[in-house]
């Protein structure tokens, strides 16, 4: 049960991809060797594209790549990929319904030190409000290569979200990520811990420290941001009655306001958002930031005794 | 399509679409006629005699490709689409209506031959370069043609494609710029001067021709000169000093008529001029 980061499953699935006999292409922006595309790189030099620093030309160099067959995939940080060329993502790539598959990396403030420039905790929110964008939110290195992998596999576009910092396995090597399915990893009767990405080790642990309290949570892995396994969500929120969302985003557009859309509408329980309130990041250690933003266990659990109270 | 573009179809072609564009934009209500019209004789050049590629089958393999990324000259690109045969003429009265297939600005999922939704300047290029390149790596013996807008070139992204193309290599790539020399709030000069255009892509590791864009001959010819260029790891530009309104004497040179629909009485005086030069082509053989 290595720890690894989800970026890592980047490069080297792009070359299990090709070896599985996809058209796949890549583009860069000069970030290849903290993205991990470099792996690709150098195995398919082809097939790979670097932009340089230009976000912008890279999503739209990706996008015409497409036009012509290919599987393509960009790198570079979810700041730049989401933020720089959100025109490019919308206008051309969904507008056009456009084969391409954003998969940067440095999502959220896991980061680190690198500080809230380039925290990206907003990039759910602009990539889950376009039209035919799929997104996902992978929460190891296993389920990240899944995650790649079903991109690959489906065509139009897709958000893959990847992080920098290493994280503990969830998922067996084995998995296979489905579209719009959520995974219930822990079955619980009280509360409904609803999690994604980093945030989905957190949920188990708070879980753990509730049953301590006599407390039963479900922890469930909302993967697929969009489309939302719907079903399972309000199957799961009418069970325990009260639901808690855990995302290391704003609580502001991403994982938490879509459950939040969806039982409001459907199954209106009382419910609390575990997330970066509204607030740009800053430098730390990945560990003192989940912390200071307050993404831990114990301010999960918190939320937990807050919503059943 | 023609090896030899055929100068005289080409421009009976231009004189058709013209009338087609501002026949369009009037029933529209809205629309662009002035870079529609400057860009009718370049279209024109490409769709009737410089571009392989077959209505009868949109998705040939081997077509070549065309990106208007100055998306906002729709109406040329829809003229010229229904000219081919891609699509019928009764969609072309349509334009910017509900329900129409004839969006505002084009989009490929409801147009058969359009490659790609444009619309938001400045990103053409980029897509075009991504079409060359994916063309390239499957030994695709097919070009891709990308028209942009002069206003256009203040996007930058256009830079980023300009340099990207340059440093891989897309030599299966001939972008073309209409010159028009005007934008929404006036003169390119006045708004944000574009500087000596050729000598920019120059520096840029481009190839560049110039060429009058309404002189089909003269078109037709740098056409013949970019293509000769291609294969050589080096993208090409056509640089093309063209008029904006080209052929409706009240709109030609006038920033007002970017973004204008003609009133009645206006759609009354430029269909006569733009009938007149039909005729004047069909008489000319």
């Amino acid at each position: 049960m290595g720890n690894k980061a989800t970026r890592a499953a980047f490069g080297e699935t792009l070359n299990e991809l090709v070896a599985d006999g996809y058209d796949v292409v890549a583009v860069e922006a000069d970030l290849s060797k903290s993205t991990t595309t470099v792996t690709f790189q150098d195995a398919h030099p082809d097939r790979f594209f670097n932009a340089g620093i230009a976000e912008a030309n890279m999503i739209d160099v990706a996008a015409g790549l497409a036009v012509t067959g290919k599987v393509a995939f960009t790198g570079s940080f979810a700041v730049f990929a989401t933020g720089r060329a959100y025109d490019q993502v919308r206008n051309t790539v969904c507008y056009s319904d456009l084969n391409v598959k954003l998969a940067p990396t440095h999502s959220g403030i896991t980061v680190g030190p690198d500080g809230g420039s380039h925290q990206m905790v907003e990039d759910l929110a602009l990539m889950r409000v376009l039209p035919g964008m799929r997104v996902l939110v992978p929460a190891d290195y296993n389920s990240a290569k899944s995650a790649l992998r079903l991109a690959a596999a489906i065509p139009g576009p897709f958000y893959v979200r990847l992080g920098r910092a290493s994280v503990p396995e969830v998922y067996a090597p084995d998995f296979e990520m489905e579209l719009g399915r959520a995974y219930v990893l822990r079955e619980g009767s009280d509360v409904t811990l609803f999690a994604c990405g980093v945030m989905v080790v957190e949920a188990l642990q708070a879980a753990e420290s509730l049953a301590a309290e006599g407390i039963s949570a479900e922890v469930i892995d909302i993967a697929s941001v969009k489309p939302l396994d719907a079903e399972m969500i309000v199957a799961s929120a009418r069970k325990t009655g009260h639901v808690v969302t855990c995302e290391e985003h704003s609580i502001i557009g991403g994982m938490g306001s879509a459950v939040a859309e969806l039982l409001g509408e459907t199954c209106p329980v009382p419910m609390r958002r575990v997330g970066v309130r509204d607030v740009f990041g800053t430098s730390g250690d990945p560990d003192e930031l989940m912390a200071h933003f307050g993404l831990t266990a114990s301010d999960i659990v918190v939320s937990a005794r807050n919503v059943l109270a | 399509m023609a090896q030899t573009p055929d100068v005289g179809v080409i421009r009976s072609m231009a004189a058709r679409m013209r009338l087609d564009i501002v026949e369009m934009i009037a029933e529209a209500g809205s629309g662009h006629p002035g870079g529609s019209l400057s860009a009718a004789d370049i279209v024109a050049a490409l769709y009737f005699g410089v571009m392989k590629h077959d209505a009868a089958r949109p998705d040939w393999a081997e077509r070549d490709r065309f990106v208007l990324s100055k998306g906002h000259a729709a109406p040329v690109l829809y003229s010229a689409l229904a000219e081919s045969g891609y699509i019928g003429r009764e969609h072309l009265m349509t334009l910017r209506k509900l329900g129409s297939i004839l969006q505002g600005h084009p989009d490929c999922k409801k147009v058969p031959g359009v490659e790609v939704s444009t619309g938001s300047l400045g990103q053409g290029l980029s897509i075009a370069n991504g079409i060359g390149l994916g063309l390239k790596l499957d030994g695709n013996p097919a070009r891709v043609f990308c028209l942009l807008g002069d206003g256009e070139l203040q996007e930058g992204q256009v830079w980023e494609a300009a340099m990207f193309a340059a440093h891989h290599g897309v030599d299966n790539l001939i972008a073309i710029v209409d010159h028009n020399g005007l934008q929404i709030d006036g003169s390119c000069t006045e708004v944000m001067c574009l500087g000596d255009v050729e000598a920019k892509f120059s520096v840029f590791g481009w190839k560049t021709i110039s060429a009058d864009g309404h002189d089909v001959e003269a078109l037709v010819s740098a056409f013949k000169t970019a293509e000769e260029a291609l294969g050589q790891g080096v993208p090409v530009v056509i640089v093309c000093g063209t008029t904006k309104g080209k052929g409706v004497s009240f709109m030609e040179g006038n920033a007002g008529w970017h973004g204008k629909a003609p009133s009645v009485d206006e759609r009354e005086r430029a269909v006569a001029e733009l009938t007149a030069a039909i005729e004047k082509e069909a008489a000319r053989g």
